[in-house]
């Protein structure tokens, strides 16, 4: 069984925390369930103020700035994809069912160069 | 950006493209396409600064080995033509309207970049605090670079609807201008200046696209009334009542010329069947001999682009002219049935004026008072309260 572990911080609460401490839980975390064989996949995302969010209703699609609004929505699954641009990710996210359904919220993947 | 992957970089860039031209146009004359002069001298300015910032390893490395060296002319700027130019100015339009960014972004990030407002400017001219309008334009750019917005042209089927955000931007720009929500300024001049600048710009870059061309028709004849609209007390004064021949007839006649080369590419769409709703009113000596059975014909096939209960609103207008009060009134009942625009002041004003028309006085007044009540701006509550003096 593959679970998705969607963290969700209070933005006040954590920035309460010491900020590099934290940072090396997170390390050590990840590299815990890395050597033990548990991680599929795990990422960090920009925050929410860079999320667009996808609808398609009768056909016809709308990208709207922000992540989802409708609170009853929820998160159902994720993927992870590898693209050029926005665009492209948008074009994706209209063709999951979900856009339908609900909607697809599209994150940028934080990259640690 | 496509070519250099950094808004800022390409902004500033523009700018200091502006400091040439302002110290080299008095000197050399301007060149016969500003723009684009700006673009490709932004353009060069960038690759200045990105040279400046990094020099490239492998040049470095060719220039050792003694190798070939591209020359700083001919690796970027031997592609430059007009058509390139355009579809740069193109892509930074479509950049600052792509819908992953609010409108409000969209708005701002439009007139800072593409208009060229300062930020100051742009947060007068949306009353906001200059602090807040510049966190929103700081915040916009974050997205783009963050979310990877991409700066080009998508293919032609994904175009239209791209157009679509960037009418609507520059739409939403002109309606603040036109009909202000500020309380002691009830046309603001500047921004349906800016806004039709920015109509012709994009008619230039997309001259095929009759919704383009609608929209710079509609604009420009709405806008060419302006003269009329206000009386010399600050008063509006409604179409039926202006003075005519204060209008901008040159104004209207480009308006009507671009609205006649729009329905010609037999594409229709809301902005050109608004602007010939306007050429109609434009064109016609007076309220009484204004041809209302074709607005009201035109009302009815724009309510099925765009069926929102002010367009709705607009169309019982131009059905109580066609065909008389009640049947005006018989639109209006609909709409308040349906509620949405029960807070609107034009709503209670609109069904005043019917009530009035059909001789309910009463009803007339009642109506006018509430409208009184819910304007937004000084010069339609005084609007108002003038005509009800008239009715009591």
């Amino acid at each position: 069984m593959k679970y998705m572990l969607l963290l969700a911080d209070d933005p006040e609460l954590a920035a309460s925390v010491d900020q590099a401490e934290m940072m090396q839980e997170y390390f050590a975390f990840s590299q815990r369930i890395a050597e033990s064989g548990e991680m599929v996949a795990g990422d960090a995302l920009h925050a929410n103020t860079t999320a667009s969010t996808v609808r398609t209703r009768n056909g016809s699609t709308t990208v709207t700035d922000g992540p989802f609004a409708e609170t009853k929505e929820q998160i159902g699954g994720v993927y992870v994809v590898d693209v050029p641009s926005l665009d492209r990710a948008l074009e994706l996210a209209a063709m999951i069912p979900a856009s339908r359904t609900g909607s697809v919220e599209v994150r940028p993947v934080m990259e640690f160069s | 950006m496509r070519r250099f992957g950094d808004l800022d970089l390409a902004e500033d860039a523009l700018h200091e493209a502006l400091i040439e031209a302002l110290v080299r146009w008095p000197r050399e004359g301007e060149p016969d396409n500003p723009a684009a002069w700006l673009v490709s001298v932004g353009r060069s300015k960038a690759i200045d600064h990105l040279r400046r910032a990094h020099r490239r390893p492998d040049k470095e490395a060719a220039a050792l080995r003694g190798g070939h060296v591209p020359t700083d002319d001919v690796d970027e700027l031997a592609i430059l033509d007009d058509h390139l130019v355009a579809d740069d100015q193109l892509a930074l339009i479509l950049l600052c309207c792509h819908p992953a960014l609010n409108h409000d972004a969209q708005v701002a990030l439009t007139l800072r970049t593409v208009a060229g407002l300062t930020t100051d400017e742009i947060a007068r001219g949306f009353m906001i605090d200059v602090a807040a309008m510049y966190q929103r334009l700081v915040r916009a750019k974050h997205k783009i670079r963050l979310a990877g917005i991409p700066f080009g042209v998508p293919e032609r089927e994904r175009l239209s609807e791209r157009l679509d955000a960037v009418m609507q931007v520059i739409y939403l720009v002109f309606s603040e201008g036109y009909a202000s929500a500020r309380d002691d300024e009830f046309i603001r001049h500047e921004l349906c200046g800016e806004a039709i600048r920015l109509g012709r710009t994009l008619s230039v870059l997309v001259p095929d696209e009759p919704e383009v061309l609608g929209l710079l028709a509609l604009m420009l004849l709405h806008d060419a009334r302006a003269p009329g609209r206000l009386g010399p007390d600050g008063v509006i004064v409604t179409l039926e009542h202006q003075d005519r021949s204060s209008w901008r007839h040159g104004q209207i006649a480009e308006g009507v010329v671009l609205i006649d080369r729009a329905l010609v590419l037999r594409r229709r769409g809301r902005y050109q069947i608004e602007a010939a709703i306007a050429a109609l009113h434009s064109g016609a000596p007076s309220a009484e001999v204004t041809d209302w059975a074709q607005i009201d014909a035109l009302y009815k096939t724009l309510r099925r682009y765009v069926p929102t209960p002010v367009v709705a609103l607009n169309a019982a207008v131009a059905r109580g002219m066609a065909r008389g009060a009640d049947a005006g009134l018989e639109m209006i009942e609909e709409l308040v049935a349906a509620g949405e625009l029960n807070r609107f002041h034009l709503l209670h004003a609109t069904r005043g004026e019917l009530l009035a028309r059909a001789g309910r006085i009463t009803e007339a007044i009642a109506e006018i008072t509430t409208a009184a009540t819910l304007a937004p701006s000084e010069a339609e509550r005084r609007f108002l309260e003038r005509r009800l003096g008239q009715l009591v």
